[in-house]
């Protein structure tokens, strides 16, 4: 509970690629990924991000209760897909082919393939992101986010936000059995007053507690002179090296494929039943 | 060189901010009774904060936490989603800045006014810019997402007309106390 993002020393391929890389290689799969409508392509996507965990050396028990969740996520929307439009994939596609029965829910071809499309893109990103929390130092991470553009200012404030989670949990979970050795119990048992009065009353505390926590580090910050200079340097920043540089390519190459990819098929989808 | 804008109080607030948003958002959900469907209560922090510290700040607040939770819980980044909480905070803000919601008490006009800003950012958010987006960038059925956006509308209006409004009062009420203690110092 304690470390949510799960970072793991190592020594595999990931873990020594910088922090900027693996995070620019991410969002250029990611926005692939997204982007594409044409079943091979998330197909190969997902198989790569599923390589690429098997390569990571993550074992099962860490990410099982996440890989679950995920799951659960995105049949509860493919089922919400299904109740609202059952047949949004015939009039994407412009064609029908019936597989069971007819009328409004009738199940067509179209339609299975435009949800197992929905399925593959909820699915193919978790492998990347797990990846990219087990092997990425939170540091590496601001580090690299300040090397793509972000101003360093914001790079900082997710270097305290990674920082101060664990924290806030210990926090929360603390407020939260203090006012329930109280009597102020917000568990399904109890009413909706008292929901909503155990819920005023732990952020009431924390909100306090919160506040005065910004106070203490922005004089803290302020008194080592913070933001004063243009740019800063990062204790965890690194150069780029000869594998960052390949890895780059094959993730743009991977991008350039699935806007090929598009014009040929005039479209973000690829219609197999034209 | 572009100056700075954002001060060290600010970056903080943004990233502690963040941090409690995110804690929030994945420990703390009030079942409505619809599946799927919960009463978010980082949705009032986040409008206590961007009272506090203005829309900038809510912005990089709603987009940072939002965008880490969902890393963390699902593993893929719901952008649109992400967008349109930050949206939410950004066009919030700005509908209360001429407010003055944190001079004195909290008044009936003053909570009018804070209710009806998040009651039309949120409109603008969820109604409009999520269902947009969704269909934009995830080419989902428009049916579907505008059905959620409304639903996720409504019970975030009322989960901050009640749970913000309540935080709202008892921030207000406890700074206006330590200002008088000062005073008579």
């Amino acid at each position: 509970m304690d470390n949510l993002f799960g970072y793991q020393t190592g020594q595999t391929v990931f873990h020594r690629l910088t922090g900027s890389a693996k995070l620019i290689i991410f969002l250029l799969l990611t926005i692939s990924g997204v982007l594409s409508f044409d079943i091979r392509y998330l197909l190969l996507l997902t198989v790569i991000a599923l390589l690429g965990l098997w390569q990571a050396q993550i074992s099962w028990q860490q990410i099982r209760v996440i890989v679950i969740l995920t799951v659960i996520f995105a049949l509860l929307n493919l089922i919400l897909i299904y109740v609202f439009a059952p047949q949004y994939g015939v009039h994407l596609f412009g064609s029908q082919h019936f597989i069971l029965s007819s009328g409004p829910y009738a199940l067509t071809q179209e339609q299975l393939l435009y949800e197992a499309m929905v399925l593959l893109k909820y699915l193919f990103s978790l492998p990347l992101a797990l990846i990219f929390l087990f092997t990425t130092n939170p540091s590496q991470f601001s580090a690299g986010l300040n090397r793509i553009g972000v101003p360093y200012s914001v790079a900082y404030a997710v270097t305290i936000t990674l920082r101060y989670i664990p924290n806030t949990q210990r926090q929360f979970f603390m407020i939260k059995k203090v006012q329930e050795a109280r009597g102020y119990n917000i568990s399904k048992k109890s009413s909706w007053t008292q929901k909503i009065t155990g819920v005023v009353r732990i952020l009431t505390t924390l909100i306090f507690s919160t506040l005065d926590q910004i106070d203490e580090v922005t004089q803290a910050m302020e008194l080592r002179r913070f933001g004063k200079g243009k740019k800063r340097s990062w204790y965890y920043e690194q150069s780029f090296g000869k594998l960052d540089a390949i890895a780059l390519i094959l993730a743009l190459g991977f991008l350039v494929l699935g806007i090929g990819l598009m014009m040929i098929n005039h479209s973000r989808y690829w219609n197999p039943f034209s | 060189m572009k100056k700075n804008k954002l001060s060290t109080r600010s970056v903080v607030a943004i990233g502690i901010g963040a941090a409690v948003f995110l804690i929030l958002f994945k420990f703390i959900a009030i079942p409505t009774g619809i599946p799927n469907t919960q009463v978010n209560v980082a949705q009032s922090w986040l409008s206590l904060l961007t009272v506090i510290f203005g829309p900038l700040v809510g912005f990089l607040v709603a987009v940072i936490g939002h965008s880490l939770n969902d890393a963390i819980s699902y593993g893929s980044i719901w952008w649109s989603w992400v967008i349109a909480d930050g949206i939410y905070a950004l066009i919030f803000g700005l509908l209360i800045k001429k407010a003055q919601l944190l001079q004195g008490k909290l008044t009936t006009r003053k909570a009018w006014y804070f209710n009806l800003g998040q009651a039309g950012a949120n409109i603008v958010a969820w109604t409009v810019v999520a269902p947009v987006l969704d269909i934009f960038i995830y080419s989902e059925p428009a049916n579907k997402v505008i059905v959620q956006g409304l639903l996720s509308t409504v019970i975030n209006i009322i989960s901050t007309a009640v749970i913000g409004t309540a935080l709202l009062g008892i921030y207000t009420k406890n700074k206006v106390q330590k200002g008088h203690l000062v005073k008579e110092d």
